[in-house]
C-alpha cells in the first residue's frame, strides 16, 4: 500500500494521534462533509428566504398547471390546454427523437468518412482528412445557426413548393411526407411481420451454433431477410394493401396534411451528425490502426477474402477500442441537441427550461428536472453501452 | 522502368488514384465534388463577392456573393465588441503581454519554463485584469458590459481553462483518494457536471446562481458564467489528469513513499510533475473544446465572437442584404477555425514530441 | 503529512460556506444611495424602448424612466447603470437583487404580481399584440390566419394569448418559437412564418429592421391588452412608492404643461398644483426619502412623460407611434395619474 507511517523527528508524543493516517482521515473527511454540507444547507437557506421574501411560489404543483402555449412538433398528445407536465413529456420525447436519429445517422457516416480516411485512394482519404480537419474546428452552435438559415434561404417557401415522387413536398416550412393511414387487416401484417423477425432471430441462432460446431458459414443474413419480408408480403398483398395515404396537399399557407419534418429539425439533424460523424470517423479511424497488421495478414494467408478480413477480423477487434469513445460521442451529441434553442426546434431544454420557466418563473424546480433528465440519459446510455462493450469484450479468449 | 520525374508521377496517380475500376470511378466522383465547391467557392468570395460599400444596399443585388464591407466596417465591433474605441490599445496591449509568456512557453527549446508559467499565471493575470477593466490609476473603468467579440472569447476561454486547472487536479486526485467520503464527492461532482449540457449549466450559472446568494450580494453577469464555464471544465479537465495519474507506474509512488515524503511531497515533486507533462495534449485538446463552446455564451445574452456577428447580422437593418448573415458566418467560423486547427496541430505536435521522449 | 491538498481542499469549502453565511437586509434606496447608482433592467435591444448604439449610449422610453427615478434620487440622470436582460433573465435579475427595478417593457399580469414576486407600481405604455404580415397576402384579420406558421419570442405574454385566439375560434396554426426576438424577426425575414407576433410597439420597432419594410403591413386587430409598466421587488413598500410616484409625477407633470424647457419658469407659477409637483410648496419629497425637488429634477433632466413619448417612440423618432390609448385621460387617452397632495 501507498500509506506511510514515517512521523518527523521532532513529534512529540501528545500529538501523535495528529499524524496518524488514519484519524487524519477521518477528521479531514468530516471536514469535507461538513464544509458540503454547510454549503448546501446555506444555498438552501438562502434560496428558500429569497423566495420566501418576494412570495414566489414553490415546490412541483405546478406541473399540474395548465400551460396555455402550443408547440410546433408534438410527437405526445399535446393541446395548449394541456399542463405543464404535459409539456415536459413533449420536449423529452422532441430529444430523444433527433437524439436517436442523430446517433444512427452520425454513426453510420462517420464510419464512411472513417474508412474513406483510411482508403488506398489518395483523393478520397485526402476529402475525409479535410473534412474532419474543417467540422471539428468549427463551434457547433455556428454550424447549426449556418445550416438553419441557410436552409431557410435555399428551400422554396410553400407557394412554390418543390414536388418530389410519392408525394413528398419540400418547403421552407419543412419536409412533407405522405402519412401512412391504417387500415383494418394490417394488424394481420403486423402480426406476420413480427412472426418473421422471431424466426429470423432463430436462424440466426441455428447459424451461430452451425459455425461454432462445424465452421459451415451459413448465408443466414439473407436467410433472415427473406424470413421476415416474404410472409409479411404475401399477407399484405393477399389483403389487398391494407394502408393508405394522406397526401400533403396545398393550403392557404402551407402545405396541409400529412408527416412534416420541421426545418429545425432538419437543421439540429444535419448539424449534430455532420459534426459528431467528423469525431466519430476520428474513433474509427485509430481503432482499426490499432489492429496489427499481422491479423490481417494471417487472416489473408487463411484464404479469407478481403471483405471477410474486414468483417470478421478486423471489425470485431477494431469494435473493442471504438466502443468505449464512441459512447462519449452519443452523449456529446445528446446533450449538443440542447442547442436546438438557439434555432427554435421544441426540445426539452427550448420548451421546459425555456418556455416553462418563463411563464412560471420557477428556475430552481424547472432546471433541476432539466439537469436530472440529461443526467438519467448519461447513466443510461453509460451502462447500456458497458453492457455491449462488456459483450464484445468476450470475444477475446 | 524509367525512373524519370515524368514516369515516375504516373506511377503514382496509378497505384494511389486509378488502381483499378472502383477506385478510378470514385477518383472521378471525388474531383468532381472538388471542382464543384472550389468553384463555388470562389466565385461567391471573390468574383461575384462585393468588396466596397458603407452599407448593405451595395450588397443588395441579385446573384451577389459574398458581402466583404459588412465585416471590414465591423471589424472593430467583431474583435472587441463595444469596448470604447480609444481604450482599445489597452486590449492590444494585454494580448502583446500574454504573447510575451505564450510563445516562449510553447517553443520547446526555450528555457526557464517554470518562470514564464509562474508570469503566465500569476503576474499576467492581474495586470491584465487591471489593464482592461481599470478603474484604478488613470485608466477609465470599462464595465464588463462593454466587453465583447473575440476579446470575450478569449477572456471566457482563457479564464475559464486557467481556473479550471486547480479545481480538475484536486478533483482528480480526489477521485483516486483512498478516503470514501472524498473520492464519492468527488466522483459525484465530476459525473454530474460531465452528464449535463453546458447550456444548462450556463442557465443554471445566469438565471439560479443569484438566488443561492444572500440578498445584497450580486455577481457580475460575465462573473457568473465564468464561474460555469470554469466548474463546467474543471469536471473534464480532472479526468484528463486522472488519465495522467493512472500512467504513472506505482513505482514512483512506492520510491516516493520509501524515501518519507507526505502524501503532499510526493504529489508536488514526484507524481504530478510527471503526471501533468503526460497530459499536455489532453489539455491543448480540452482548450480547443472550451474554445468553442465559449460560443454558448450567446444564449445567455453575452456578445462573444459569434453572439455580436449574429446580432450584427440580425439587428443591423443598414446593412441588411442576402448575403450578410453568409458573409458573418463564414467570418466567425474563418476565425474559430484558425485558432483551433492552429492549436490542435500544436497538440499533435506536442504528442508526437512526447512519444519520441518515451522511446528513448 | 498526508493529505494536506485535501485539508486544503476541505478548508477552502468551508470558508466559502462561511463567508457566504454573513449578509444583512437593508432597504432598497439606502442600499442605491450608498452604491451610487440605480441598476436598472431593460431590454437587451428593441428600438424606441431600450436600445444601446454603437458607443454603448441607451435610449428609449423604459430608459428615459430608469433616468427619471435617478433623477429624483440622486439628481444626476447619468447615475444609472442599465442592464440588458433577457426575457428568462428579467425577473430572476429582480428577485435576486442584480436591478432595483426592472423598467423592460413588461406586461403587467395577475400572476406575475403575485406569484412571481414582483411588484408592478403603474403603465407607461398601454399597449395590445398584433401580427406583422406581407401585404401582398391581403390580410384583413387575425382569424384569416388559420393554417399559418406564425413567429414569435417564448416566454412572453404573446405565446399565450394567441394560444388562446386561435383557440376560442377552433382555429389552428403553427407556432415557430424563438428564445429571442431577433431570431424570430430574422426567421420572419427569410420566409419561415407568415406573420409575426408580439407587441403592437414592438412590431413597429422590427418592422424597421426588415428588408424592404414596405412590404409588410401590421394588421389593424389587437388581439391583447398589453399594459406595460416597471416593477420592483415585493416587500420594500417605500422603494415601491418612491418608482411609483415618478412615474405619476412624470405624467402629472405633462397634465399641467409643465416640460423640460419651462420648468425653471414653472418654479414661480402660481399654481398650487404645480408649486406641490415642483417642491415650492409642501414636504412631498419626505414621504420617499427624498429631497422635495424631486420631480422637479426628473423634468429637468428627462422632460415629462409626453416629451418622452415623443422623442423615444412617437413622431420625433423613426417609429411615428400614434399616441392614441397612450394620452392623458383628459385628452381621450388612459393615462390618468392621481394628484400630489
Amino acid at each position: 500500500m501507498a500509506s506511510t507511517r514515517n512521523g518527523s523527528p521532532q513529534e512529540t508524543q501528545s500529538f501523535a494521534w495528529l499524524y496518524d493516517p488514519r484519524t487524519r482521515g477521518i477528521i479531514l473527511q468530516i471536514a469535507l462533509l461538513v464544509g458540503v454540507a454547510a454549503f448546501f444547507i446555506e444555498i438552501g437557506l438562502n434560496t428558500a428566504a429569497n423566495l420566501n421574501a418576494q412570495n414566489i411560489a414553490t415546490g412541483f404543483g405546478f406541473l399540474d398547471r395548465t400551460a396555455g402555449f402550443d408547440i410546433s412538433q408534438t410527437l405526445v398528445p399535446y393541446k395548449s390546454t394541456s399542463t405543464y407536465g404535459q409539456v415536459f413529456w413533449v420536449g423529452l420525447t422532441n430529444t430523444l427523437l433527433v437524439a436517436v436519429i442523430g446517433i444512427v445517422l452520425a454513426t453510420v457516416f462517420g464510419f464512411v468518412i472513417g474508412l474513406a480516411r483510411l482508403s488506398s485512394n489518395w483523393l478520397v482519404a485526402r476529402l475525409g482528412t479535410v473534412y474532419v480537419e474543417t467540422i471539428r474546428n468549427v463551434p457547433l452552435l455556428l454550424q447549426l445557426l449556418a445550416w438553419y438559415f441557410t436552409l431557410l434561404i435555399a428551400l422554396p417557401s410553400p407557394d412554390a413548393a418543390l414536388e418530389l415522387p410519392l408525394g413528398v413536398g419540400v418547403t421552407n416550412r419543412g419536409l412533407y411526407l405522405p402519412a401512412p393511414v391504417w387500415e383494418p387487416g394490417l394488424g394481420a401484417v403486423l402480426i406476420a411481420a413480427l412472426a418473421g423477425i422471431a424466426g429470423a432471430v432463430a436462424i440466426g441462432i441455428w447459424a451461430r451454433r452451425k459455425r461454432l460446431a462445424t465452421g459451415e458459414q451459413v448465408p443466414a443474413f439473407w436467410y433472415g431477410l427473406a424470413v421476415v419480408v416474404m410472409p409479411a408480403l404475401v399477407v399484405f398483398l393477399s389483403l389487398g394493401a391494407p394502408i393508405s395515404f394522406e397526401y400533403p396537399t396545398p393550403g392557404r399557407f402551407n402545405l396541409d396534411g400529412g408527416i412534416v419534418l420541421l426545418p429545425e429539425l432538419m437543421a439540429l439533424l444535419l448539424g449534430l451528425t455532420l459534426y459528431t460523424a467528423a469525431f466519430i470517423a476520428e474513433i474509427v479511424r485509430s481503432g482499426i490502426e490499432a489492429v496489427p497488421r499481422g491479423q490481417k495478414e494471417a487472416a489473408a494467408a487463411l484464404g479469407l477474402h478481403p471483405w471477410q478480413v474486414q468483417r470478421l477480423v478486423v471489425i470485431p477487434q477494431a469494435m473493442r477500442v471504438i466502443i468505449p469513445p464512441l459512447t462519449n460521442q452519443y452523449l456529446n451529441l445528446t446533450k449538443n441537441s440542447s442547442l436546438a434553442v438557439a434555432i427554435g426546434y421544441p426540445d426539452l431544454v427550448s420548451v421546459f427550461a425555456g418556455t416553462v420557466l418563463n411563464q412560471t418563473n420557477q428556475a430552481v424546480e424547472v432546471i433541476l428536472i432539466t439537469m436530472g433528465v440529461y443526467l438519467a440519459i448519461s447513466l443510461l446510455t453509460a451502462l447500456l453501452m458497458n453492457w455491449f462493450n462488456a459483450r464484445m469484450a468476450l470475444v477475446e479468449r | 522502368m524509367d525512373a524519370g520525374p515524368i514516369a515516375r508521377s504516373v506511377d503514382w496517380l496509378r497505384t494511389n488514384l486509378f488502381s483499378s475500376w472502383g477506385n478510378t470511378i470514385l477518383t472521378l466522383i471525388c474531383l468532381t465534388i472538388v471542382w464543384y465547391v472550389i468553384v463555388g467557392f470562389v466565385d461567391w468570395a471573390i468574383f461575384s463577392a462585393v468588396f466596397a460599400g458603407s452599407d448593405g444596399s451595395a450588397c443588395n443585388k441579385p446573384d451577389a456573393g459574398a458581402c466583404w464591407p459588412f465585416v471590414t466596417h465591423k471589424l472593430g465591433l467583431f474583435m472587441y465588441g463595444r469596448y470604447p474605441d480609444p481604450e482599445r490599445w489597452r486590449i492590444n496591449l494585454t494580448y502583446v503581454l500574454a504573447l510575451a509568456g505564450l510563445v516562449p512557453l510553447m517553443i520547446p527549446r526555450v528555457p526557464g519554463k517554470l518562470w514564464l508559467s509562474i508570469y503566465l499565471l500569476t503576474v499576467f493575470p492581474i495586470i491584465g485584469f487591471i489593464l482592461v477593466r481599470g478603474g484604478v490609476f488613470w485608466l477609465p473603468h470599462i464595465p464588463t458590459e462593454l466587453w465583447g467579440g473575440l476579446f470575450l472569447t478569449l477572456v471566457v476561454a482563457s479564464v475559464g481553462i486557467v481556473a479550471s486547472f486547480p479545481i480538475g487536479i484536486l478533483l482528480a486526485l480526489g477521485r483516486r483518494s483512498e478516503l470514501p467520503i472524498v473520492r464519492w464527492a468527488c466522483i459525484g461532482f465530476i459525473e454530474v457536471v460531465r452528464g449535463v449540457p453546458l447550456v444548462t449549466v450556463l442557465f443554471m450559472a445566469s438565471v439560479m446562481l443569484p438566488l443561492f446568494l444572500p440578498p445584497d450580494v450580486t455577481f457580475d453577469k460575465l462573473l457568473r458564467a465564468l464561474i460555469g464555464v470554469a466548474l463546467f471544465s474543471a469536471a473534464y479537465m480532472a479526468e484528463v489528469i486522472r488519465g495522467g495519474l493512472q500512467a504513472i507506474p506505482r513505482g514512483q509512488y512506492e520510491a516516493a513513499d520509501a524515501l518519507g515524503l507526505s502524501y503532499g511531497q510526493k504529489m508536488a515533486f514526484i507524481v504530478l510533475p510527471q503526471a501533468l507533462k503526460l497530459v499536455i495534449p489532453g489539455i491543448v485538446n480540452s482548450f480547443i473544446a472550451l474554445f468553442k463552446d465559449t460560443s454558448l455564451v450567446l444564449i445567455i445574452g453575452l456578445f462573444d465572437l459569434l453572439g455580436i456577428v449574429q446580432q450584427s447580422i440580425s439587428s443591423d437593418a443598414k446593412w441588411f442584404s442576402p448575403q450578410t448573415a453568409a458573409t458573418g458566418y463564414f467570418f466567425a467560423g474563418l476565425i474559430f477555425w484558425i485558432f483551433c486547427f492552429s492549436m490542435s496541430r500544436y497538440s499533435a505536435f506536442l504528442e508526437r514530441r512526447l512519444a519520441g521522449g518515451e522511446r528513448q | 503529512m498526508r493529505h494536506r491538498t485535501q485539508i486544503l481542499t476541505a478548508a477552502a469549502l468551508g470558508l466559502i460556506a462561511v463567508a457566504s453565511a454573513t449578509h444583512a437586509q437593508s432597504s432598497t434606496l439606502d442600499s442605491v444611495k450608498k452604491r451610487g447608482d440605480l441598476r436598472c433592467g431593460v431590454n437587451i435591444g428593441l428600438a424606441g424602448f431600450s436600445a444601446p448604439d454603437d458607443k454603448g449610449e441607451w435610449t428609449g422610453l423604459d430608459v428615459d424612466f430608469c433616468r427619471a427615478v435617478a433623477s429624483a434620487i440622486f439628481k444626476d440622470p447619468t447615475k444609472v447603470k442599465f442592464v440588458p436582460l433577457s426575457a428568462k433573465e428579467r425577473f430572476t435579475a429582480l428577485q435576486s437583487g442584480e436591478i432595483d427595478l426592472l423598467s423592460r417593457n413588461t406586461t403587467w399580469t395577475m400572476s406575475r404580481d403575485t406569484q412571481q414576486g414582483l411588484a408592478f407600481v403603474g403603465v407607461t405604455y398601454y399597449d395590445g399584440q398584433g401580427f406583422l404580415v406581407k401585404k401582398s397576402l391581403d390580410l384583413k384579420s387575425v382569424a384569416q390566419l388559420a393554417g399559418a406558421s406564425i413567429c414569435m419570442q417564448t416566454g412572453t405574454t404573446n405565446e399565450l394569448n394567441v394560444a388562446d385566439y386561435f383557440r376560442t375560434r377552433s382555429l389552428t396554426y403553427n407556432p415557430v418559437v424563438f428564445e429571442k426576438n431577433e431570431e424570430a424577426v430574422a426567421a420572419f425575414n427569410l420566409g419561415r412564418c407568415d406573420a409575426y407576433t408580439t407587441d403592437a410597439s414592438g412590431l413597429y420597432a422590427q418592422r424597421i429592421k426588415l428588408a424592404d419594410p414596405s412590404a409588410y403591413v401590421v394588421l389593424p386587430e389587437i388581439i391583447s391588452k398589453e399594459p406595460l409598466g416597471p416593477a420592483v421587488r415585493q416587500g420594500d413598500d417605500q422603494w415601491a412608492n418612491l418608482v411609483q410616484w415618478t412615474l405619476f409625477a412624470w405624467l402629472n407633470a405633462e397634465g399641467l404643461g409643465v416640460t423640460q424647457e419651462n420648468v425653471d419658469e414653472m418654479i414661480n407659477s402660481g399654481n398650487p398644483e404645480i408649486r406641490r409637483l415642483l417642491g415650492t410648496e409642501g414636504e412631498y419629497g419626505l414621504g420617499i426619502g427624498l429631497d422635495n425637488d424631486w420631480a422637479y429634477q426628473i423634468v429637468k433632466n428627462v422632460g415629462n412623460y409626453g416629451q418622452s413619448f415623443e422623442r423615444n417612440v412617437g413622431k420625433g423618432s423613426r417609429l411615428d407611434i400614434a399616441r392614441d390609448q397612450n394620452k392623458l385621460w383628459k385628452d381621450g387617452g388612459l393615462h390618468y395619474a392621481p394628484p400630489i397632495r
